[in-house]
């Protein structure tokens, strides 16, 4: 089986996998309170170097998704049809990932919980729908 | 300090060139670049001697290193001013507005602006690339980011996927007409619909060419185009710029483009606003992009696409003419320099499907994932 392609962890950028690793997925935010993904050092709003990698919730929602037919790696070839989608954190920043769920269940701003699944060496934020909203 | 409005039709396009489009084998960036630029030196009739700049943008699939100062040597020239600029496609309208800056400012007197690229006949991995880290996600390829935001599109104005089919037919109705075009095969409504789909939304008929050519452009004061005697050179009304972040997921919102901001300064620097404008051509690498650059500039309100384009109106007996050589998705998928080609042969009246009276066009190019843009509005 062909190997997944693996990040490119750097100094900057190694405490967001090795929080995967230990199960939190991390965001950072600077002493003025801003917040993001990906891994920076320094805040792409106020250019702060003085920040702190944050556990998110892991709740967010559904922005926006595409459907791969076709496979541009050899590692995606037993995916397909897969998604990729971008969420949205409660805590605020985005990011790029997969839900885990068929494809065709996916709607626009759906509730999503982290997941946190092991490819290999790398550990992956994933998400489910959540079934059940907070109130119901 | 010369104000924005003082530059409308100070500066002129007073050449164009270009090579064949679609498969060209064999054939370096370099070798396309030099005869898209003789073609642009016969066009305006001057000499290479005369042209002190020489601006190019990098080719997307083939990156070298001192790509302009290799093309310099290609062309025995040592311009005053030359190399390579990487902004992806909105890159062509950036170096038009650099070469204008550098002679007004007696830096140069007279550019060539360039671009070539061979992705056809050779590599084509940049476009199916991972994007970054994410590619762990199987988030891969340029296409993707367009159809994610098309998708998003779609949620928050539940625009249809005919929509996106109007801008694939008037582009493909434009390019079936044209002799020099790459794909030339008119489609409908229906038949868009039924191609097939690519990266959901995304059907095959949103994806422009991709395509070996070259273009070339020769940019002068209108002053120094009369001393030299130049019949067709072509006037710049405006120009403008815009850019934001590389990444989705950090932008305020994925449905607007940078179109907003490049437009205001073009339309600002013209003394025009878009219910002035005659004839478009806008950057249609995917229908998504078009059709959020047309809404952007104010043709047509957000969500008010669909039925604005309907019946025909981008079309050449419409009432926006569009992409009247075929665009991104007919004529070639060469990053956008082939609009400002066709935008030139609009206003000197010599174009394949001519607009009738045309007195301005306005030509939007843009890069990334909508990541840069840039507007061009010339004059007749």
């Amino acid at each position: 089986m062909t190997e997944l392609p693996h990040p490119n962890i750097t100094e900057i950028n190694k405490p967001f996998w090795d929080g995967l690793k230990n199960g939190e997925l991390l965001f950072q935010e600077c002493q003025n309170g801003h917040r993001w993904l990906p891994a920076s050092d320094f805040c792409p709003h106020c250019l702060s170097s003085n920040f702190k990698f944050t556990k998110s919730s892991g709740q967010g929602k559904l922005i926006s998704w595409v459907v791969y037919n076709t496979a541009h790696h050899p590692a995606f070839q037993n995916k397909v049809p897969y998604n990729v989608a971008i969420i949205k954190l409660d805590e605020g920043p985005q990011l790029i990932s997969n839900i885990l769920c068929p494809n065709e269940k996916l709607t626009p701003d759906m509730r999503l919980r982290l997941t946190i699944e092991q490819e290999g060496e790398t550990y992956l934020a994933k998400f489910f729908p959540q079934l059940h909203d907070n109130h119901t | 300090m010369t104000n924005l409005t003082q530059m409308s039709g100070k500066y002129v396009i007073a050449g164009i060139g270009q090579t064949a489009f679609g498969k060209l084998p064999g054939r370096t960036t370099i070798s396309l670049n030099v005869e898209a630029c003789k073609n642009a030196l016969d066009d305006a009739g001057i000499e290479k001697d005369l042209v002190d700049a020489l601006l190019v943008k990098t080719p997307t699939s083939a990156r070298e290193f001192m790509y302009g100062q290799k093309l310099a040597a290609a062309m025995g020239m040592r311009p005053k001013i030359g190399g390579a600029w990487d902004q992806g496609g909105a890159a062509n309208i950036a170096l038009i507005c650099n070469a204008i800056n550098s002679i007004e400012a007696g830096q140069c007197e007279i550019a060539l602006v360039c671009y070539a690229d061979n992705p056809k006949t050779g590599n084509r991995e940049h476009y199916s690339r991972p994007r970054g880290d994410d590619s762990i996600y199987g988030w891969f390829s340029t296409a993707a980011g367009y159809a994610i935001i098309q998708q998003r599109h779609m949620i928050e104005f539940g625009t249809k996927a005919q929509d996106f089919g109007l801008i694939a037919k008037a582009a493909r109705r434009h390019g079936a007409a044209n002799p020099n075009a790459q794909l030339r095969k008119e489609i409908t409504i229906d038949s868009y619909l039924q191609s097939p789909m690519q990266i959901e939304p995304l059907r095959r008929d949103d994806c422009c060419l991709v395509s070996d050519g070259a273009a070339a452009v020769v940019i002068m004061s209108a002053v120094k185009a009369r001393d030299l005697g130049i019949d067709y050179a072509v006037p710049i009304l405006g120009l403008g710029q815009g850019q934001t972040s590389a990444e989705l997921t950090n932008r305020q919102t994925l449905t607007s483009t940078e179109a907003v901001v490049s437009g205001k300064t073009a339309f600002a620097m013209a003394g025009l606003q878009a219910k002035d404008i005659d004839v478009v051509q806008i950057y249609d690498c995917f229908t998504i992009a078009a059709m959020m650059t047309l809404e952007d500039y104010g043709f047509c309100q957000k969500g008010q696409f669909g039925a604005w384009a309907a019946n025909g109106y981008l079309e050449i007996d419409g009432g926006l003419p569009f992409n009247t050589s075929g665009g991104l998705l007919s004529e070639t998928g060469m990053p956008g320099l082939q609009l400002i080609l066709e935008g030139v042969k609009q206003m000197r009246g010599t174009a394949n499907l001519q607009v009738a009276n045309a007195k301005n066009c306005l030509i939007s190019n843009q890069g990334g994932t909508m990541h840069t843009h840039g507007t061009l509005i010339l004059g007749a």
